[in-house]
Parts: C-alpha cells; sequence; structure tokens
C-alpha cells in the first residue's frame, strides 16, 4: 500500500513537472497572451513600404519595447501599407507628431519598428494615426543609389 | 526456378502487410479496451511511473546538455553574423519545434521502450498472457491498454519539460557564460516564438511520437517469438523501428505544420 | 458469494468433452488429422504422447486458445469455435488451466496471484477475499509461502502456487499442462496425490497432458495415447497396459525402436557421411 502511494506521488510530481514545463514555454518561451486583444491602444500608420515588419514584430521607444506590430495590412487607394500597432496600456502619453521609422537590429538582425517622440501637447489614442512615418531602408536601394553616385564622381 | 527469387520477395512482401496489418489491429483493440482504464485508474499511474518519472532524469540531463550545447554552437555562428542576441531564438525554436519532440522520443524508445517490449515478450515467453487469457481476462486491455496510454500521457509531457530545460541550459551559456544580453535574449525570442505555430505544434509532434514508439514497443513485445532469442531480437527491433519512424514522421509532420 | 459454481452440467450424461474429426494444421505441419476424443465429466483423463506430438496444442484447442481448420470440440455441450469472445470467457471461468512453468505474474505476490481471478471475477469483501485466498493455498500447502514472490519459489512450490490459482474459482474442469516434468520425486508425489484428491473432493473433471508414463497412469481413470496426428489406443489404464500392439507397447515401456519414430525424418546416415557440402563452412 505503501509503495503504491510512493508511486502515485510521484507520477503526482511528474505531471505537475510537465505542466510548469508547457507553462514556462507558453508565457516566457513564446510570451502568449491571452488578454492581448484587449489590452493597451491600437494606433496606425501608413508606410509606403514595410520591410519586413510582420505581426508581433516589436514597437520600441527610446530602444524600450512598448508594444508590438498587431497586424499589416495592403492599401488598394493609396498602395501603401497599413500597420497595426498596439501600444502597452501604460504607455499613454505618446504626442500625436511622433515619428514613426523601420529600423534593423544589427546588419542582419530583425527589424523593428521605432517611435521617437515628438513636441506636441496632445497624446495620441486608440484608433489615432502616426502620420509621420519613415520607410524601411532597403539594402539593395541604397547600394544601387551609392553605386550610382560613386559613377557620376567618377565619371 | 527462374521465378524462385520473385516468389520470395512476394512472401516478404505479403508478410510484412500481414505484420503491419496485425500492428494495426493490436492498436484498434487497445483504443477499444481504453474504457478499462477509467475503471482501473492504478494500472495507468502505474505505467505513468514506469514511462514518465522513470525516464525523468536521461530526459532532464540530455535536455541540459542539447540547450548547453546549442547555445555554444549558435553563439559562434551567430557572432560571426553579429547576431548573437538571436540566440535564444534560435535555441527555443529548435528546441520546440524538432529536437525536444524528436530527441525526447528516441530517448523513451531507448530507455522505455525496449523496457516494454522485453516486459511484454518475456511475459509472453513465461506463458503469462496466455494464463491472464485462461483467467477470462484480456491481456490487451489489462496489460498493453495502460501501457499504451502512459506512454501517450508521458511523451508530451517529458518533450515540454526537455525543452523548457534545453532554453535554460542555452541560457546558462548564451547569457552566463558568453556575455549576451539577457533582456535581449528573452524577449527576442518571446517576440520571435510563437504559442500556436513552436509550441503547439511541438506537443502535437511528440504526442504523435508518443503514439508511436509505445505502439511499436508494446507490438514488438506481442509478437516476438517466446524465446530467450525472440525476445532479444524484439528488443532491438522495437529501438530501431521506433527510431526510424519517429525520424521519417517528423520529416513529414514538419513538412506539414511549418511547410506553409 | 457471487462466485460461478455452475459445476453441475447442463447435459449431465454427456462428456464433459467432446473432440470429433479434429484437424489442426501449422503452416504446412499437420498437427491433428480427423481425431476424435471424449472426456468423461467427474473423470481424471491422460492424455499422452512423445514430445512434439501436439499435447499442449490439443489443450490450447480445448481452451479456444487455438482454432482448429475443421472439426467440432464441443465443452459442456457448446461449440467451442462458435463462442463469441464473451461467452469464451464466460466459459473459461469455468475451467482453470495450470500452465507448464507456472506462469505466476512476476510482479504480484504469491497471495495477489491466487486472489488476482477473484478480484477479476468476483466482487468480495476483503476479509472473505483473504479467507478464500488462504484456504485455497491450503490447499495446495503454501499458505506459509503468501508473502514471497514468484522468484522466491522453486518450480515444484510455483507450480503448486499455479495450481491455487486454478482451483480459485472454483472450475468445473482443470487442465494440467506436463505437471510432472522437472519436478524432484518428492514434489512428483505431493502432485499426482493433490490431482487426485482436487479432482474428487471438488467434483472436478481433470485433464492431464504428460509424457510420464507411470505417475499419469497412476491416477488416471481414462488414457489417451497420441502419436501422429491420430489417437492411437485409449481405454482404462490397466487396459492400456494390457495393450500388446507394437505402438503402445514401445510408449509404455519406453524403447528407442519401434514403429514410433525417435529419430526425426532425415536420409539415411551413410548418405549423409558421404555428403561434403559442410566442409567449405570450415
Amino acid at each position: 500500500m505503501n509503495k503504491r502511494y510512493g508511486i502515485e506521488v510521484m507520477v503526482g510530481i511528474f505531471m505537475m513537472l510537465g505542466v510548469l514545463a508547457l507553462f514556462f514555454l507558453a508565457m516566457q518561451v513564446s510570451n502568449l497572451n491571452l488578454n492581448a486583444a484587449t489590452e493597451g491602444y491600437r494606433v496606425t500608420a501608413h508606410f509606403s513600404n514595410v520591410g519586413s515588419i510582420k505581426a508581433r514584430s516589436p514597437v520600441t521607444m527610446a530602444g524600450v519595447r512598448i508594444g508590438q506590430v498587431e497586424a499589416v495590412q495592403f492599401d488598394k487607394a493609396s498602395y501603401e501599407a497599413i500597420v497595426t500597432l498596439r501600444i502597452n496600456a501604460g504607455i499613454d502619453t505618446i504626442p500625436v507628431d511622433t515619428f514613426a521609422n523601420i529600423f534593423t537590429s544589427g546588419l542582419l538582425g530583425e527589424q523593428y519598428l521605432a517611435l521617437s517622440a515628438g513636441g506636441s501637447p496632445d497624446y495620441l489614442r486608440d484608433g489615432d494615426e502616426i502620420t509621420n512615418t519613415q520607410s524601411a531602408l532597403v539594402l539593395e536601394e541604397m547600394i544601387g543609389q551609392f553605386l550610382f553616385k560613386k559613377a557620376q564622381e567618377g565619371g | 526456378m527462374v521465378l524462385m527469387p520473385l516468389a520470395k520477395l512476394g512472401r516478404s512482401g505479403l508478410n510484412t502487410l500481414q505484420r503491419i496489418g496485425r500492428a494495426h489491429l493490436l492498436l484498434i483493440a487497445c483504443l477499444f479496451g481504453s474504457s478499462e482504464l477509467l475503471w482501473r485508474p492504478r494500472l495507468f499511474t502505474a505505467q505513468l511511473f514506469n514511462i514518465g518519472v522513470l525516464s525523468l532524469l536521461i530526459v532532464g540531463i540530455s535536455g541540459l546538455f542539447v540547450g548547453m550545447v546549442l547555445g555554444l554552437q549558435g553563439y559562434y555562428v551567430l557572432a560571426q553574423f553579429g547576431a548573437a542576441q538571436s540566440l535564444g531564438v534560435m535555441v527555443a525554436t529548435s528546441l520546440v519545434r524538432e529536437l525536444g519532440p524528436v530527441v525526447t522520443a528516441l530517448l523513451v524508445a531507448g530507455r522505455a521502450g525496449s523496457a516494454l517490449t522485453a516486459e511484454i515478450g518475456l511475459m509472453k515467453a513465461t506463458e503469462q498472457l496466455a494464463s491472464l487469457e485462461m483467467m477470462a481476462v484480456d491481456p490487451v486491455r489489462r496489460i498493453l491498454t495502460p501501457r499504451l496510454f502512459g506512454g501517450i500521457v508521458a511523451m508530451p509531457l517529458l518533450a515540454a519539460l526537455f525543452s523548457a530545460v534545453g532554453v535554460l541550459g542555452g541560457y546558462f551559456v548564451g547569457v552566463g557564460l558568453l556575455g549576451v544580453d539577457d533582456g535581449a535574449f528573452w524577449s527576442q525570442m518571446q517576440a520571435k516564438v510563437d504559442f500556436q505555430e513552436d509550441v503547439v505544434n511541438g506537443m502535437i509532434k511528440s504526442l504523435v511520437f508518443g503514439v508511436l514508439v509505445t505502439w511499436i514497443a508494446l507490438f514488438q513485445g506481442y509478437e516476438s517469438a517466446p524465446t530467450a532469442e525472440g525476445v532479444s531480437r524484439a528488443t532491438t527491433r522495437s529501438v530501431v523501428h521506433a527510431a526510424l519512424v519517429v525520424l521519417g514522421v517528423d520529416f513529414v509532420l514538419t513538412a506539414l505544420m511549418f511547410g506553409e | 458469494m457471487e462466485i460461478d459454481t455452475t459445476a453441475v452440467s447442463a447435459i449431465p450424461n454427456e462428456p464433459l468433452i467432446k473432440i470429433r474429426e479434429l484437424t489442426f494444421r501449422r503452416g504446412e505441419r499437420v498437427i491433428f488429422e480427423h481425431l476424435d476424443l471424449d472426456i468423461q465429466r467427474g473423470s481424471v483423463t491422460g492424455i499422452m504422447g512423445p514430445s512434439g506430438s501436439g499435447k499442449t496444442t490439443l489443450l490450447k484447442l480445448m481452451t479456444g486458445q487455438l482454432r482448429p481448420n475443421a472439426g467440432r470440440i464441443e465443452v459442456d455441450g457448446q461449440n467451442i469455435q462458435q463462442l463469441k469472445k464473451k461467452e469464451l470467457f464466460q466459459l473459461r471461468r469455468r475451467m482453470g488451466m495450470l500452465f507448464q512453468s507456472g506462469a505466476l505474474l512476476t510482479d504480484l505476490t504469491v497471495f495477489e496471484n491466487v486472489a488476482y481471478p477473484l478480484r477479476e471475477h468476483a466482487k468480495l469483501s476483503p476479509s472473505l477475499l483473504r479467507k478464500l485466498v488462504l484456504l485455497k493455498l491450503e490447499a495446495v500447502g503454501l499458505r506459509g509461502a503468501r508473502n514471497l514472490m514468484p522468484h522466491e519459489l522453486s518450480g515444484g512450490m510455483a507450480r503448486r502456487v499455479a495450481l491455487a490459482r486454478a482451483i480459485a474459482l472454483d472450475p468445473m474442469m482443470l487442465l494440467y499442462d506436463e505437471p510432472f516434468t522437472g519436478q524432484d520425486p518428492i514434489s512428483m508425489g505431493v502432485l499426482v496425490r493433490l490431482i487426485r484428491q482436487l479432482n474428487d473432493d471438488a467434483g472436478l473433471t481433470s485433464i492431464l497432458v504428460s509424457h510420464d508414463v507411470r505417475e499419469t497412469a497412476s491416477i488416471a481413470d481414462a488414457l489417451y495415447l497420441i502419436y501422429g496426428g491420430r489417437v492411437i489406443a485409449h481405454g482404462t489404464p490397466a487396459e492400456i497396459a494390457a495393450d500388446q500392439s507394437e505402438q503402445v507397447r514401445q510408449f509404455m515401456d519406453g524403447c528407442a525402436d519401434g514403429p514410433l519414430h525417435f529419430h526425426y525424418p532425415a536420409p539415411a546416415l551413410a548418405d549423409d557421411f558421404r555428403t561434403r557440402g559442410y566442409r567449405k563452412w570450415f
């Protein structure tokens, strides 16, 4: 009877460990957020080129992550990309004339959306749009321009 | 005379097909017997102990070392491109998607699958299965079913443990030893590893592997020749077949899940 | 008590087991051909034959573990091939079988082994179960060994525990598969008496498969001699002992030469010697 009890306790510990590991994978490794849709507020921004920004790309301010990209859509009318950002609930003092840039972390790292604060006394609210945007730098374009300029100088 | 090799080939083909058929019948019989577990949960607990708890140590330690090696090798490669901060992503993705489910399945096949085959084979060789049948107890339901479900439940939990411990191992090496930024390690990982896409798919994989590994082990034991040599061969076959099937099915599952 | 004690027969005068025209093959090999056999109720019947004559197979056919290729096997009036799994299991509760090795469940104690069929098929209170198990163990003289594990038992003891387990559900018939092989003279004697005693006390029908001529003949009411897939002689031990046919004499007296082949079929020895084919292997 005692041995059987021991086995059951061990199995209980095993199951608990397993569930704990799953929980760790969900929360710490993959950042599963169950109430993700309701938390924070959304703003949109138009870009002529989003590079490799996609859903779940980080949104940072001064290098600190303050939210993430929720969706990237194509606007048929303006041929631009509409990016929906979700800003964390605590960050509610972002001026309306804030600049949105798309940067790359490192030379080959992932792309992220960086906000740099403007000077307006009005703050962004849910559903607002960031109008000051700068598109992603496309490496090929830059190199092309660079070569073109060099050729002109030399020519 | 000329047709002899052809006949041989045909016969071995038919035999293989028959074996596969019998294996499926056995699986179906096991699944039909699953109601038994509701009446006798102790049978199930005992198998969860045999397969799960007893594999805990080897799975945990293996996971730790695999994670540490991933951290080390990943760092060397990523540092060349100045992307050492993505180490967390690399470690976590490879563990959760592939290494966790696959290596755990291989370890369980070696640690618990072989034991299951030997146990069932010996029970058959010593007429214990026949004696159960003579006592009007169905050995499939009483002996095989609890083991099958023990394997099915234990495998995903072990795989989750393997991945979790592995991520921690990668963290110790990457952040602790090699000086990758702590925050970047986690935040990039969290940004890039998707719960649905990566974690859930990995768990589905290891669930499938759990069925396959225990099924193969039980079938090999149940079909083994009731002699010392027969049981030893069946045990070897159980591990070899399980490893091959796990790796093959992993390719198919990966193509289905992440292929887009 | 909910134990099935239907030792009472449906048709009292019919034999308990009736085998007619039984044919059984393993692949190409014919094990039995047109075999007829009757087991009378309440008797001890010995089925004898040289090793490899399919005696154990016959037991497995009687209990429905194997299915014949042709012929009928009736147990207590029921055609065993036509039974569904549930009915077969119902029938098997009334059969006890003693396997050659004992076949005890190795991870359970002696007590639990004997208690196993009772726990499975009869819902008894713990105290009643305990009493019943101890009674069964007492019957085989192993009440003191109840806490041992099967690997701690000698071969003879294991077989007696298995016997206690086989009679746990008070079956109507007991089948013994080679009960005397590998026993020392004392446990052999104990077992011989036990088999007869159990049969008479509990009103069982016993079937004894063995090649131990003397022991089997000493307790059996009827004997069947099987060779080459058919019955070559049957009758009371006295009748068999008086049988003067060559085959019966050879088996009963244990001679190598005679109509029963001691040698496995092979080409003549001289021919085999002439072949040099094996040399290349060395």
